[in-house]
């Protein structure tokens, strides 16, 4: 058989339109809509889930204010897309970590490793004493989340710029292997000056990868402060590399569900990137008032602001 | 098996040179034999099937054939991928491309993470026709010291078919060297079959030990019967499996024999002679250890037989090497 199995054979079949009736966000004309896996205990409200991201960023601050300095921002910042993904977009959960249906999440970004732990105490999946574990010597909450010790950690990314060819790699092997599970990959737009992203990109796009779908984090910040290097127009980099794009406000729920929906309703075997704008330190003013909030030190007497802040976040 | 047309797609220029056709070569006839009982063995390349022995592979198995393109590092991030998704991957591309452009995404993806990923380089050392651009002196070196990963470097491309058999089963991350096919049709002798971890005493002598790796195996077995002309006798250790590296074997024949020459095709730093002296030191034994290897020099550009010559690892230099150790 040739590799036209990524094409209209492709694994995500039609099936419900229940997402029709939630009204969310701007929809494409209606083509064929594409079966959810959703996670195993059902939706949830929008309401519930600007919940579920408040506290990850509780639980995000509770795990950096052990190490006193942290990729906090990022943490802040990404907490309304993985509360999105982990809680609605994504089948996957406690019981599925090892089960081979589960959608699959790299984060690309291992930098943002907080906000994953973050993810996880609210999942129930880390205790708030675990949390404290985080960047101490030894421990295996570490600053870049490698796989092996803490569950659903599937990815290395640490070094940038490895997720979307793994993901790519990934995606082929379970359309190969008629493994419905869709694949998602986390990713930075620092990420977006490595080379080997458009080495990716290319790959994804020319073979129709359309269980693929790529989350880029524009913070327009990375190590030196403010983008050293223009990523933009970014869209049209993907689209012209055979992507289907869309861009959200990645800190809107409503926004980050809606372009979800949205991607899953594309009617052609292009792989799918959500490029969503979010705010370095989201829901915290102290830690978006630094002049260069990358990676923060904060002292022992602001973490308790900071933690009450995220704590009263909308 | 699935067959090819063995009349279509004749390889011509370089790749022809190289020895290479669109019939498998014994590297590719293990690769195939393995496929067609294991429908989760996937091989990729980089835009370089032809100059790795996957031509009959693409033809036998299209929906399992991987082309990224000249793309190194997704090559080895989609390796990685596609193993995640459970299955086994051979990833082919030059040994130089892997090596340099390939590692961080392969310590990370492949070695860190332990995928089932076998990386496989081809013209390694010194045996490019296209000059320093494609040579690669320092692979052995370098994934030694990746952790997790094993590292072979077999004697010619039937022992790279047995080598790579023996990776297929083997459920973790590997590198293998692919020596030339042509080499196929010169075997010295019947050499064992490929063991891995374990060196093998292809000759016993008492006047010196030469341990040799890979595609060097075939010059240190014409060096040890030139020497036997000469009334001196050589031991020749084999050694295919870099690492693991079977130190215990190669101290005791160096306790025993006392003066020891290497042979490489790869740097003098870290590669054979780097492991066949630690192992002599680590075990407490006491021995003489000559390098045959590439002096730390880029190699010129040449045929394989030129640019061995210019680099002093043919059998004459391991000939010259021993008698000069002798006196």
């Amino acid at each position: 058989m040739p590799l036209a199995v990524f094409g209209s054979d492709h694994a995500c079949r039609a099936g419900s339109t229940e997402d029709d009736a939630r009204g969310l966000g701007v929809l494409q004309p209606l083509g064929r809509v594409y079966r959810v896996n959703r996670s195993e205990d059902g939706r949830r409200s929008e309401a519930e889930l600007e919940r579920i991201a408040r506290e990850i960023r509780v639980k995000s601050v509770l795990a950096a204010r052990g190490k006193g300095q942290a990729y906090i921002g990022q943490a802040l910042q990404s907490a309304e897309l993985l509360s999105c993904l982990f809680f609605d977009e994504l089948r996957w959960g406690p019981d599925l970590v090892d089960d081979d249906s589960r959608d699959r999440f790299l984060l690309s970004v291992g930098h943002y490793a907080l906000a994953f732990y973050g993810m996880l105490a609210a999942r129930g999946m880390l205790t708030d004493e675990q949390l404290g574990g985080y960047g101490q010597d030894g421990n295996m909450l570490t600053l870049g989340a490698e796989p092996g010790l803490v569950p659903g950690v599937e990815f290395a990314g640490g070094s940038l710029g490895q997720g979307l060819g793994v993901a790519s790699g990934l995606a082929w092997g379970l359309s190969y292997r008629k493994n419905t599970a869709r694949v998602f990959n986390y990713m930075s737009d620092g990420e977006i000056q490595e080379g080997s992203t458009w080495e990716a990109a290319m790959f994804a796009g020319d073979r129709g990868l359309s269980n693929l779908t790529t989350i880029v984090d524009v913070n327009r910040t990375q190590a030196d402060g403010k983008l050293v290097l223009e990523i933009e127009p970014l869209a049209k980099k993907f689209e012209s590399f055979g992507w289907w794009t869309t861009e959200v406000d990645g800190n809107d729920i409503r926004e980050v569900l809606g372009a979800f929906a949205e991607a899953r309703r594309v009617d052609d075997d292009r792989p799918r990137a959500v490029i969503a704008h979010t705010r370095l330190g989201h829901g915290s003013p102290t830690i978006q008032g630094r002049p260069n909030a990358h990676f923060v030190r904060v002292g022992a007497d602001e973490w308790d602001a900071v933690a009450n802040e995220v704590e009263e976040s909308e | 098996m699935s067959t090819h047309n063995e009349d279509a797609s004749k390889i011509t220029g370089a790749a022809a040179q190289m020895g290479m056709s669109s019939k498998a070569g014994p590297w590719c006839q293990a690769l195939l034999a393995a496929a067609h009982e294991r429908d989760d063995i996937i091989a990729m390349s980089a835009d370089l099937k032809k100059y790795t022995d996957l031509t009959a592979f693409a033809e036998a198995y299209p929906e399992r054939y991987v082309e990224v393109g000249m793309a190194e590092q997704n090559l080895v991030m989609a390796a990685a991928g596609i193993a995640r998704a459970g299955l086994t991957v051979v990833a082919t591309s030059f040994a130089a491309f892997l090596a340099h452009r390939g590692l961080d995404f392969a310590t990370m993806q492949i070695a860190l993470s332990r995928s089932n990923v076998k990386l496989v380089g081809a013209a390694p050392g010194a045996n490019t026709t296209f000059g320093p651009s494609h040579a690669c002196v320092d692979d052995l070196s370098i994934w030694r010291a990746v952790p997790n990963m094993v590292v072979l470097d077999p004697v010619d491309p039937i022992a790279a078919g047995e080598a790579l058999t023996f990776a297929l089963e083997y459920d973790g991350p590997v590198y293998m060297r692919q020596p030339f096919n042509r080499a196929g049709s010169e075997r010295v002798q019947n050499l064992p079959s490929f063991r891995f971890g374990q060196a093998a005493i292809l000759r016993e002598g008492g006047d010196v030990a030469i341990v040799a790796a890979g595609d060097r195996v075939r010059d240190a077995v014409i060096a040890a019967q030139s020497l036997a002309a000469r009334g001196v006798s050589a031991t020749v250790v084999r050694v295919e499996t870099i690492k693991p590296f079977d130190s215990k074997t190669v101290a005791e024949v160096a306790a025993r024999i006392g003066k020891v020459v290497t042979v490489e095709n790869h740097s003098v730093f870290g590669g054979l002679f780097s492991a066949t002296s630690e192992a002599i030191v680590q075990q407490g034994v006491s021995a003489v250890v000559r390098p045959i290897a590439i002096n730390d020099v880029f190699p010129p550009f040449g045929t394989p037989d030129f640019v061995a010559k210019e680099l002093s690892i043919r059998a004459q230099d391991i000939v010259d090497t021993v008698e000069s150790l002798l006196s």
